[in-house]
């Protein structure tokens, strides 16, 4: 594959994740990240 | 990342472990940070129930969405680290990854043997994409609840990471987790044990076998925005740089693979400056 056409697919690649990401922090995933992190995650710490 | 940068790796990846981990107070106190800098995902292995973390771990956050009921698919955290993975791949885990930097450390303790690969090295390597799929997507999305929410089985089952960074300070410090410990935690400082075993005889085990954040950023490395190229006019095809890989990779032979985690050891060693980083030519 030439090097133009991997550095067109990681600049696609990006903005479907920007578009991905806005989409996410738009319905409520980014305050449930929030939610979830400012807890002590008993699963993590092997408790839960 | 020049040859300069690569020799200040080590202090890059101190300095940004202490960085977003800088919560101090947690430590002693027995608790975890709970700003709103916690919704954004750092991009390495970074629990975030760790005392002393600003950020979100992206696997955690991942599994937290994907099992949450309202949910099941997480734009939010594939979409970040669908722009990491696909500006810089593998990079994140040779400078930005917390526990990674902890390998590298215990690596360098001496040990009476050393060894550059295990018995089964190719086999053992795909077993991080085996986890990704199971217990960091499927058992959290499919198998779930009466109320419809899943657990995260990474973490609660396997991740290293989450123990050493989390359960021991907390449960060190905190005397009611202290009592709650039971046969899972057991399990989990197992794991770790045999990680930081497994350390002093291998570069990097966790990485190489086990994670599945290094799985994911892995794909991109082939068409990452930062890549390495080989200059055939240079390259004598010596080896030198797989020799100085410590994960054993032919990289001139394969300089994006998926296992690269951009260390630059590689670079360093090559004697005709063959390794170059892929840049637009003027």
């Amino acid at each position: 594959m030439r090097e133009r056409t991997k550095n067109i697919i990681a600049l696609c690649l990006m903005a479907g994740g920007l578009v991905a990401l806005i989409a996410g922090i738009l319905r409520g995933e980014a305050a449930d990240v929030l939610r979830k992190a400012t807890m002590i995650c008993l699963e993590c710490i092997g408790i839960g | 990342m020049d040859k300069k940068k690569i020799r200040l790796r080590p202090l890059i990846q101190g300095i940004y472990a202490l960085l977003s981990n800088g919560w101090l107070q947690g430590f002693f106190t027995g608790t975890i940070f709970k700003g709103n800098t916690k919704s954004i995902c750092l991009p390495g292995l970074n629990c975030y129930s760790c005392p002393g973390s600003f950020g979100a771990c992206p696997i955690g956050a991942l599994q937290a969405t994907l099992t949450a009921a309202e949910f099941k698919i997480s734009l939010y955290v594939t979409g970040f680290l669908t722009i990491v993975g696909a500006a810089v791949g593998r990079f994140v885990c040779g400078f930005l990854c917390p526990f990674g930097w902890i390998q590298e450390l215990l690596h360098k303790l001496p040990f009476p043997k050393k060894l550059k690969k295990l018995p089964g090295e190719k086999l053992l390597r795909w077993l991080k994409y085996l986890i990704l799929a199971v217990f960091v997507i499927l058992l959290p999305m499919f198998f779930i609840d009466a109320t419809g929410i899943g657990k995260p089985w990474f973490c609660a089952y396997i991740c290293p990471a989450g123990t050493l960074e989390a359960g021991l300070p907390l449960t060190i410090a905190n005397s009611a987790l202290r009592q709650a410990l039971g046969f899972l935690f057991t399990w989990k400082v197992a794991i770790l044990i045999s990680v930081i075993l497994l350390s002093l005889l291998i570069w990097r085990p966790f990485c190489r076998y086990l994670c599945p954040l290094g799985a994911i950023y892995g794909c991109f490395n082939p068409i990452a925005l930062l890549r390495f190229k080989i200059d055939e006019n240079k390259c004598t095809g010596c080896g030198a740089c797989q020799k100085a890989c410590p994960m054993d990779l032919p990289v001139h032979q394969k300089p994006n693979g998926m296992e690269c985690v951009r260390c630059g050891k590689c670079r360093e060693a090559c004697p005709t400056d063959a390794i170059e980083i892929w840049r637009k030519k003027k």
